[in-house]
Protein backbone atom coordinates (compact mmCIF):
# COMPACT_ATOMS: atom_id res chain seq x y z
CA UNK A 1 0.00 0.00 0.00
CA UNK A 2 2.88 2.32 0.94
CA UNK A 3 4.59 1.78 -2.42
CA UNK A 4 1.28 2.51 -4.04
CA UNK A 5 1.17 5.87 -2.34
CA UNK A 6 4.79 6.60 -3.26
CA UNK A 7 4.24 5.74 -6.90
CA UNK A 8 1.05 7.65 -6.92
CA UNK A 9 2.40 10.69 -5.14
CA UNK A 10 5.84 11.03 -6.66
CA UNK A 11 7.80 10.25 -9.70
CA UNK A 12 11.17 9.01 -8.41
CA UNK A 13 13.22 10.41 -11.31
CA UNK A 14 14.63 13.22 -9.10
CA UNK A 15 16.01 10.61 -6.67
CA UNK A 16 17.90 8.67 -9.36
CA UNK A 17 19.12 11.90 -10.90
CA UNK A 18 20.29 13.16 -7.50
CA UNK A 19 22.16 9.93 -6.79
CA UNK A 20 23.79 10.09 -10.23
CA UNK A 21 24.79 13.75 -9.89
CA UNK A 22 26.01 13.39 -6.29
CA UNK A 23 27.85 10.15 -7.10
CA UNK A 24 29.78 11.54 -10.06
CA UNK A 25 30.39 14.83 -8.24
CA UNK A 26 31.80 12.98 -5.20
CA UNK A 27 34.09 10.93 -7.44
CA UNK A 28 35.45 14.13 -8.99
CA UNK A 29 35.82 15.92 -5.64
CA UNK A 30 37.35 12.84 -4.11
CA UNK A 31 40.21 12.66 -6.62
CA UNK A 32 40.75 16.43 -6.82
CA UNK A 33 40.25 17.06 -3.09
CA UNK A 34 42.50 14.22 -1.86
CA UNK A 35 45.33 15.18 -4.24
CA UNK A 36 45.11 18.85 -3.27
CA UNK A 37 44.88 18.01 0.43
CA UNK A 38 47.93 15.75 0.23
CA UNK A 39 49.83 18.47 -1.61
CA UNK A 40 48.95 21.08 1.00
CA UNK A 41 49.56 18.72 3.95
CA UNK A 42 52.93 17.35 2.83
CA UNK A 43 54.74 19.96 0.75
CA UNK A 44 55.79 23.56 1.13
CA UNK A 45 55.48 25.77 -1.93
CA UNK A 46 54.71 29.34 -2.83
CA UNK A 47 50.97 30.06 -2.78
CA UNK A 48 50.18 27.13 -0.50
CA UNK A 49 48.10 29.25 1.89
CA UNK A 50 46.29 30.79 -1.08
CA UNK A 51 45.41 27.38 -2.47
CA UNK A 52 44.26 26.30 0.97
CA UNK A 53 41.95 29.32 1.26
CA UNK A 54 40.65 28.95 -2.29
CA UNK A 55 39.65 25.32 -1.73
CA UNK A 56 37.91 26.21 1.54
CA UNK A 57 36.04 29.17 0.06
CA UNK A 58 32.99 27.21 -1.20
CA UNK A 59 32.28 26.32 2.43
CA UNK A 60 31.59 29.94 3.34
CA UNK A 61 30.47 31.58 0.10
CA UNK A 62 26.73 31.60 -0.63
CA UNK A 63 25.92 28.89 -3.22
CA UNK A 64 24.42 31.55 -5.49
CA UNK A 65 27.76 33.33 -5.60
CA UNK A 66 29.45 30.07 -6.54
CA UNK A 67 26.78 29.56 -9.17
CA UNK A 68 27.52 32.99 -10.56
CA UNK A 69 31.25 32.24 -10.72
CA UNK A 70 30.51 28.99 -12.51
CA UNK A 71 28.31 30.74 -15.05
CA UNK A 72 31.07 33.25 -15.66
CA UNK A 73 33.46 30.32 -16.11
CA UNK A 74 31.46 27.81 -18.15
CA UNK A 75 28.61 29.95 -19.51
CA UNK A 76 28.25 30.54 -23.27
CA UNK A 77 30.52 33.56 -22.95
CA UNK A 78 32.72 32.23 -20.19
CA UNK A 79 36.32 31.56 -21.19
CA UNK A 80 36.16 27.85 -20.41
CA UNK A 81 32.58 27.54 -21.70
CA UNK A 82 33.46 29.12 -25.04
CA UNK A 83 36.51 26.91 -25.42
CA UNK A 84 34.45 23.79 -24.69
CA UNK A 85 31.78 24.91 -27.14
CA UNK A 86 34.21 25.72 -29.92
CA UNK A 87 36.55 22.72 -29.61
CA UNK A 88 34.26 19.94 -28.45
CA UNK A 89 30.78 21.32 -29.07
CA UNK A 90 29.92 20.80 -25.41
CA UNK A 91 27.83 23.11 -23.27
CA UNK A 92 27.56 22.38 -19.55
CA UNK A 93 24.89 24.98 -18.79
CA UNK A 94 21.43 23.42 -18.16
CA UNK A 95 22.74 19.85 -18.28
CA UNK A 96 23.17 17.23 -15.55
CA UNK A 97 26.93 17.48 -16.10
CA UNK A 98 26.61 21.15 -15.15
CA UNK A 99 24.82 20.07 -11.97
CA UNK A 100 27.72 17.68 -11.28
CA UNK A 101 30.17 20.55 -11.58
CA UNK A 102 28.15 22.73 -9.20
CA UNK A 103 27.80 19.92 -6.65
CA UNK A 104 31.51 19.08 -6.95
CA UNK A 105 32.63 22.64 -6.27
CA UNK A 106 30.29 23.00 -3.30
CA UNK A 107 31.34 19.69 -1.71
CA UNK A 108 35.08 20.08 -2.36
CA UNK A 109 35.89 21.73 1.01
CA UNK A 110 34.40 18.83 2.95
CA UNK A 111 36.98 16.43 1.52
CA UNK A 112 39.72 19.01 1.32
CA UNK A 113 39.33 19.88 5.01
CA UNK A 114 38.95 16.34 6.36
CA UNK A 115 41.68 14.63 4.32
CA UNK A 116 44.66 16.54 5.83
CA UNK A 117 43.56 15.52 9.33
CA UNK A 118 43.52 11.93 8.09
CA UNK A 119 46.98 12.30 6.53
CA UNK A 120 48.35 13.92 9.67
CA UNK A 121 47.37 10.78 11.56
CA UNK A 122 49.83 8.87 9.41
CA UNK A 123 53.23 8.73 11.09
CA UNK A 124 55.80 10.42 8.85
CA UNK A 125 58.28 7.78 9.93
CA UNK A 126 56.22 5.14 8.13
CA UNK A 127 56.51 7.11 4.90
CA UNK A 128 60.25 7.46 5.49
CA UNK A 129 60.54 3.73 6.15
CA UNK A 130 58.88 3.11 2.79
CA UNK A 131 61.34 5.46 1.09
CA UNK A 132 64.35 3.63 2.49
CA UNK A 133 62.73 0.42 1.21
CA UNK A 134 63.00 1.74 -2.34
CA UNK A 135 59.54 3.19 -2.96
CA UNK A 136 58.94 6.21 -5.18
CA UNK A 137 56.85 9.10 -3.84
CA UNK A 138 53.80 7.89 -5.79
CA UNK A 139 54.21 4.38 -4.41
CA UNK A 140 54.59 5.76 -0.88
CA UNK A 141 51.27 7.58 -1.32
CA UNK A 142 49.36 4.59 -2.65
CA UNK A 143 50.93 1.90 -0.45
CA UNK A 144 51.35 3.74 2.87
CA UNK A 145 49.68 7.15 3.20
CA UNK A 146 46.38 6.36 1.46
CA UNK A 147 45.76 2.92 3.04
CA UNK A 148 46.43 4.37 6.50
CA UNK A 149 44.34 7.49 5.98
CA UNK A 150 41.49 5.98 3.99
CA UNK A 151 39.00 5.74 6.85
CA UNK A 152 39.22 9.45 7.55
CA UNK A 153 39.16 10.26 3.86
CA UNK A 154 36.18 8.00 3.30
CA UNK A 155 34.30 9.73 6.11
CA UNK A 156 35.03 13.06 4.39
CA UNK A 157 33.89 11.54 1.08
CA UNK A 158 30.56 10.53 2.57
CA UNK A 159 30.03 13.99 3.99
CA UNK A 160 30.81 15.40 0.56
CA UNK A 161 28.27 13.01 -0.97
CA UNK A 162 25.64 14.12 1.52
CA UNK A 163 26.40 17.76 0.79
CA UNK A 164 26.28 17.13 -2.97
CA UNK A 165 22.87 15.48 -2.58
CA UNK A 166 21.48 18.53 -0.83
CA UNK A 167 23.00 21.07 -3.20
CA UNK A 168 20.45 23.67 -4.31
CA UNK A 169 21.62 27.20 -5.08
CA UNK A 170 24.59 26.69 -7.37
CA UNK A 171 22.82 23.82 -9.14
CA UNK A 172 19.75 25.96 -9.80
CA UNK A 173 21.85 28.71 -11.34
CA UNK A 174 24.11 26.50 -13.45
CA UNK A 175 21.82 23.63 -14.42
CA UNK A 176 18.39 25.17 -13.99
CA UNK A 177 15.32 23.30 -12.80
CA UNK A 178 14.29 21.13 -15.72
CA UNK A 179 12.07 18.22 -14.55
CA UNK A 180 13.52 14.89 -15.62
CA UNK A 181 16.73 16.49 -16.82
CA UNK A 182 18.32 18.61 -14.12
CA UNK A 183 15.69 18.63 -11.40
CA UNK A 184 17.36 17.03 -8.38
CA UNK A 185 15.59 16.11 -5.13
CA UNK A 186 16.14 19.45 -3.41
CA UNK A 187 14.87 21.34 -6.46
CA UNK A 188 11.89 18.98 -6.72
CA UNK A 189 11.00 19.68 -3.08
CA UNK A 190 11.07 23.40 -3.77
CA UNK A 191 8.91 22.92 -6.87
CA UNK A 192 6.41 20.74 -5.04
CA UNK A 193 5.99 23.23 -2.22
CA UNK A 194 5.62 26.12 -4.67
CA UNK A 195 2.96 24.15 -6.53
CA UNK A 196 1.14 23.34 -3.27
CA UNK A 197 1.71 19.59 -3.77
CA UNK A 198 2.31 18.78 -0.08
CA UNK A 199 2.09 14.98 -0.43
CA UNK A 200 4.87 14.96 -3.00
CA UNK A 201 7.00 17.35 -0.95
CA UNK A 202 6.57 15.20 2.19
CA UNK A 203 7.66 12.01 0.46
CA UNK A 204 10.67 13.70 -1.15
CA UNK A 205 11.69 15.25 2.17
CA UNK A 206 11.45 11.89 3.93
CA UNK A 207 13.57 10.25 1.23
CA UNK A 208 16.34 12.82 1.29
CA UNK A 209 16.40 12.97 5.11
CA UNK A 210 16.68 9.19 5.39
CA UNK A 211 19.53 8.97 2.88
CA UNK A 212 21.48 11.82 4.49
CA UNK A 213 20.96 10.48 8.03
CA UNK A 214 22.19 7.04 6.97
CA UNK A 215 25.29 8.57 5.40
CA UNK A 216 26.11 10.57 8.53
CA UNK A 217 25.74 7.56 10.81
CA UNK A 218 27.88 5.35 8.57
CA UNK A 219 30.59 7.99 8.11
CA UNK A 220 30.68 8.57 11.87
CA UNK A 221 31.32 4.86 12.39
CA UNK A 222 34.02 4.77 9.70
CA UNK A 223 35.80 7.69 11.29
CA UNK A 224 35.99 6.09 14.71
CA UNK A 225 37.50 2.74 13.75
CA UNK A 226 41.27 2.64 13.35
CA UNK A 227 44.34 0.43 13.43
CA UNK A 228 46.02 1.46 16.62
CA UNK B 1 83.74 -0.85 4.15
CA UNK B 2 84.80 2.75 4.02
CA UNK B 3 82.24 5.18 5.39
CA UNK B 4 82.86 8.90 5.28
CA UNK B 5 80.49 11.50 6.67
CA UNK B 6 81.26 15.20 6.73
CA UNK B 7 78.12 17.31 6.97
CA UNK B 8 76.67 20.53 8.27
CA UNK B 9 73.01 21.12 8.93
CA UNK B 10 71.06 23.79 10.76
CA UNK B 11 67.61 23.05 12.15
CA UNK B 12 65.26 25.62 13.56
CA UNK B 13 62.71 24.85 16.22
CA UNK B 14 60.93 28.10 16.84
CA UNK B 15 63.62 30.71 17.36
CA UNK B 16 66.24 28.30 18.58
CA UNK B 17 68.66 26.82 16.14
CA UNK B 18 70.35 23.47 16.39
CA UNK B 19 73.65 23.15 14.55
CA UNK B 20 74.88 19.79 13.46
CA UNK B 21 78.49 19.78 12.31
CA UNK B 22 79.92 16.31 12.25
CA UNK B 23 82.74 14.61 10.43
CA UNK B 24 83.91 11.05 10.86
CA UNK B 25 85.34 8.32 8.71
CA UNK B 26 85.76 4.65 9.38
CA UNK B 27 86.83 1.59 7.43
CA UNK B 28 85.54 -0.69 10.17
CA UNK B 29 82.31 -2.64 9.78
CA UNK B 30 80.68 -1.70 13.06
CA UNK B 31 80.44 2.00 13.81
CA UNK B 32 78.63 3.12 16.94
CA UNK B 33 77.39 6.70 17.31
CA UNK B 34 77.39 7.29 21.04
CA UNK B 35 76.03 10.18 23.09
CA UNK B 36 73.04 11.45 25.05
CA UNK B 37 69.67 12.25 23.46
CA UNK B 38 69.29 15.37 21.35
CA UNK B 39 72.86 15.71 20.10
CA UNK B 40 72.14 14.90 16.47
CA UNK B 41 72.81 11.17 16.23
CA UNK B 42 69.47 10.34 14.63
CA UNK B 43 69.76 13.35 12.35
CA UNK B 44 73.09 12.02 11.10
CA UNK B 45 71.51 8.66 10.38
CA UNK B 46 68.69 10.34 8.48
CA UNK B 47 71.12 12.23 6.28
CA UNK B 48 72.97 9.00 5.48
CA UNK B 49 69.66 7.35 4.54
CA UNK B 50 68.67 10.36 2.44
CA UNK B 51 65.59 11.25 4.52
CA UNK B 52 67.05 14.64 5.45
CA UNK B 53 69.27 16.78 3.25
CA UNK B 54 72.32 18.37 4.87
CA UNK B 55 73.00 22.03 4.12
CA UNK B 56 76.45 21.15 2.89
CA UNK B 57 79.00 18.38 3.00
CA UNK B 58 79.70 14.91 1.72
CA UNK B 59 78.55 11.39 2.46
CA UNK B 60 80.40 8.45 0.94
CA UNK B 61 79.59 4.79 1.55
CA UNK B 62 82.03 2.32 0.01
CA UNK B 63 82.81 3.55 -3.49
CA UNK B 64 79.54 5.41 -3.78
CA UNK B 65 79.05 9.12 -3.12
CA UNK B 66 75.51 9.47 -1.77
CA UNK B 67 75.66 13.19 -1.15
CA UNK B 68 78.08 15.90 -2.17
CA UNK B 69 76.92 19.51 -2.03
CA UNK B 70 79.92 20.81 -3.99
CA UNK B 71 79.25 18.41 -6.89
CA UNK B 72 75.47 18.69 -6.55
CA UNK B 73 75.06 14.97 -5.94
CA UNK B 74 72.02 13.93 -3.95
CA UNK B 75 70.96 10.33 -4.39
CA UNK B 76 67.28 9.99 -3.39
CA UNK B 77 66.55 7.75 -0.40
CA UNK B 78 64.95 5.05 -2.52
CA UNK B 79 68.10 4.57 -4.60
CA UNK B 80 70.60 4.54 -1.73
CA UNK B 81 70.12 0.87 -0.90
CA UNK B 82 70.56 1.56 2.78
CA UNK B 83 68.66 -0.51 5.34
CA UNK B 84 67.15 1.55 8.16
CA UNK B 85 65.70 0.19 11.39
CA UNK B 86 63.82 2.97 13.15
CA UNK B 87 63.80 3.42 16.89
CA UNK B 88 60.15 2.42 17.22
CA UNK B 89 60.60 0.08 14.22
CA UNK B 90 58.02 1.94 12.05
CA UNK B 91 56.25 -1.26 11.03
CA UNK B 92 53.29 -0.73 8.72
CA UNK B 93 50.31 -1.24 11.04
CA UNK B 94 47.93 -2.16 8.20
CA UNK B 95 50.11 -4.99 6.88
CA UNK B 96 50.86 -8.48 8.16
CA UNK B 97 54.36 -9.62 9.12
CA UNK B 98 54.85 -11.24 5.71
CA UNK B 99 53.63 -8.11 3.91
CA UNK B 100 55.88 -5.92 6.06
CA UNK B 101 58.94 -8.05 5.42
CA UNK B 102 58.30 -8.26 1.67
CA UNK B 103 57.39 -4.56 1.41
CA UNK B 104 60.63 -3.56 -0.31
CA UNK B 105 60.65 -6.48 -2.76
CA UNK B 106 59.36 -6.21 -6.28
CA UNK B 107 55.57 -6.32 -6.03
CA UNK B 108 52.99 -7.71 -8.35
CA UNK B 109 49.46 -6.49 -7.94
CA UNK B 110 47.65 -6.81 -5.58
CA UNK B 111 49.79 -8.44 -2.91
CA UNK B 112 51.13 -10.89 -5.37
CA UNK B 113 54.85 -11.61 -5.10
CA UNK B 114 56.69 -12.97 -8.13
CA UNK B 115 58.01 -16.50 -7.49
CA UNK B 116 61.65 -15.55 -6.91
CA UNK B 117 60.66 -12.88 -4.45
CA UNK B 118 58.39 -15.27 -2.60
CA UNK B 119 61.33 -17.61 -2.04
CA UNK B 120 63.34 -14.71 -0.63
CA UNK B 121 60.46 -13.85 1.69
CA UNK B 122 60.19 -17.43 2.96
CA UNK B 123 63.94 -17.54 3.52
CA UNK B 124 63.91 -14.26 5.46
CA UNK B 125 60.93 -15.34 7.58
CA UNK B 126 62.82 -18.55 8.35
CA UNK B 127 66.07 -16.76 9.30
CA UNK B 128 64.28 -14.35 11.62
CA UNK B 129 62.02 -17.06 13.07
CA UNK B 130 58.92 -15.26 11.90
CA UNK B 131 57.31 -18.03 9.85
CA UNK B 132 54.67 -18.88 12.49
CA UNK B 133 53.81 -15.18 12.77
CA UNK B 134 53.60 -14.38 9.07
CA UNK B 135 49.89 -13.56 9.15
CA UNK B 136 50.00 -11.54 12.40
CA UNK B 137 49.64 -7.78 12.50
CA UNK B 138 52.37 -5.68 14.18
CA UNK B 139 50.05 -4.68 17.05
CA UNK B 140 49.89 -8.34 18.12
CA UNK B 141 53.69 -8.76 18.35
CA UNK B 142 56.05 -8.40 21.30
CA UNK B 143 58.90 -5.87 21.25
CA UNK B 144 61.48 -8.47 20.30
CA UNK B 145 59.30 -9.84 17.51
CA UNK B 146 58.70 -6.35 16.13
CA UNK B 147 62.41 -5.77 16.04
CA UNK B 148 62.97 -8.99 14.12
CA UNK B 149 60.34 -7.91 11.59
CA UNK B 150 62.03 -4.51 11.20
CA UNK B 151 65.44 -6.15 10.71
CA UNK B 152 64.06 -8.69 8.25
CA UNK B 153 62.29 -5.94 6.29
CA UNK B 154 65.50 -3.92 6.02
CA UNK B 155 67.86 -6.83 5.27
CA UNK B 156 65.72 -8.68 2.73
CA UNK B 157 66.75 -6.13 0.11
CA UNK B 158 70.42 -6.93 0.71
CA UNK B 159 71.35 -3.31 1.46
CA UNK B 160 74.95 -2.19 1.32
CA UNK B 161 74.74 -0.59 4.77
CA UNK B 162 72.50 -1.13 7.79
CA UNK B 163 71.50 1.78 10.02
CA UNK B 164 70.08 1.05 13.46
CA UNK B 165 68.53 3.82 15.58
CA UNK B 166 68.64 2.79 19.26
CA UNK B 167 67.62 -0.76 18.41
CA UNK B 168 67.67 -2.07 21.97
CA UNK B 169 66.15 0.82 23.89
CA UNK B 170 62.67 -0.69 24.13
CA UNK B 171 63.83 -4.19 25.03
CA UNK B 172 64.31 -5.54 28.54
CA UNK B 173 67.86 -6.17 29.79
CA UNK B 174 67.81 -9.92 29.21
CA UNK B 175 66.56 -9.62 25.65
CA UNK B 176 69.12 -6.89 25.00
CA UNK B 177 72.05 -9.21 25.67
CA UNK B 178 70.56 -11.83 23.38
CA UNK B 179 69.78 -9.37 20.58
CA UNK B 180 73.35 -8.02 20.63
CA UNK B 181 74.63 -11.52 19.90
CA UNK B 182 71.94 -11.98 17.25
CA UNK B 183 72.94 -8.72 15.62
CA UNK B 184 76.60 -9.73 15.43
CA UNK B 185 75.60 -13.07 13.88
CA UNK B 186 73.42 -11.24 11.35
CA UNK B 187 76.26 -8.89 10.47
CA UNK B 188 78.43 -11.93 9.67
CA UNK B 189 75.68 -13.74 7.82
CA UNK B 190 74.79 -10.80 5.60
CA UNK B 191 78.38 -9.43 5.54
CA UNK B 192 77.00 -5.96 5.95
CA UNK B 193 78.54 -2.94 7.66
CA UNK B 194 76.44 -1.44 10.44
CA UNK B 195 76.07 2.02 11.91
CA UNK B 196 74.28 1.92 15.25
CA UNK B 197 73.07 4.69 17.53
CA UNK B 198 73.04 4.19 21.26
CA UNK B 199 73.35 5.92 24.60
CA UNK B 200 74.07 2.65 26.37
CA UNK B 201 77.80 2.02 27.11
CA UNK B 202 77.00 -1.70 27.19
CA UNK B 203 76.22 -1.59 23.49
CA UNK B 204 79.48 0.18 22.82
CA UNK B 205 81.46 -2.37 24.81
CA UNK B 206 79.83 -5.35 23.15
CA UNK B 207 79.62 -4.19 19.55
CA UNK B 208 81.72 -1.22 18.51
CA UNK B 209 84.71 -1.39 16.21
CA UNK B 210 84.71 2.38 15.91
CA UNK B 211 83.00 4.66 18.42
CA UNK B 212 81.99 8.16 17.38
CA UNK B 213 81.21 10.19 20.50
CA UNK B 214 78.67 13.00 20.04
CA UNK B 215 78.38 16.17 22.07
CA UNK B 216 76.03 19.09 21.24
CA UNK B 217 75.84 18.44 17.52
CA UNK B 218 79.56 17.79 17.17
CA UNK B 219 81.87 14.82 17.27
CA UNK B 220 83.98 15.12 20.40
CA UNK B 221 86.13 12.03 19.81
CA UNK B 222 86.52 9.00 17.62
CA UNK B 223 87.86 5.88 19.29
CA UNK B 224 88.78 2.45 18.10
CA UNK B 225 88.50 0.03 21.02
CA UNK B 226 91.55 -2.02 21.97
CA UNK B 227 92.01 -5.10 19.84
CA UNK B 228 90.68 -8.22 21.46
CA UNK B 229 91.12 -11.79 20.39
CA UNK B 230 88.44 -13.48 22.43
CA UNK B 231 85.01 -14.02 20.93
CA UNK B 232 82.45 -11.34 21.44
CA UNK B 233 80.23 -13.21 23.86
CA UNK B 234 83.13 -13.47 26.28
CA UNK B 235 83.91 -9.79 26.25
CA UNK B 236 83.50 -8.22 29.68
CA UNK B 237 80.02 -6.86 30.24
CA UNK B 238 81.29 -3.31 30.36
CA UNK B 239 84.91 -2.68 29.44
CA UNK B 240 86.68 0.00 31.38
CA UNK B 241 87.39 1.99 28.22
CA UNK B 242 83.70 2.04 27.36
CA UNK B 243 82.83 3.12 30.88
CA UNK B 244 85.23 6.01 30.47
CA UNK B 245 83.13 7.30 27.59
CA UNK B 246 80.43 8.36 30.01
CA UNK B 247 82.84 10.30 32.18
Amino acid sequence: MWTGIVNFAVDLTPLWLTLKVAGVATLVTFIVGVSLAFLVARSRFWGREGLDALCTLPLVLPPTVLGYYLIVLIGRNGWLGRWLQETWGISLIFTWQGAVLAAAVVSLPLIFKSAPAAFEEVNLELENAARTLGLSETAVFFRVSLPLAWRGILAGGMLAFARAMGEFGATLMVAGNLPGKTQTLSLAVYDAVQAGNDARATVLVIIISTVCLTILVVSGKAFKAGYM
Amino acid sequence: MKIMVDIKKRLWSGRRVFRLEVAFASDKDFVVLFGPSGVGKSLTLQTIAGLTTPDEGRIVVGERTLFDSSRKIRVPARHRNVGYVFQDYALFPHLTVAQNVSFGLKQGWPWYLPRGERLRLDEALEIFELTPLKYSLPRDLSGGQRQRVALARALIRRPSLLLLDEPFSSLDALLRVKMRQELLKLKERFTIPVILITHDPQDVAALAETVVVYEHGRVSKIISPPKHDYPVRERPSLSSWAANLCA
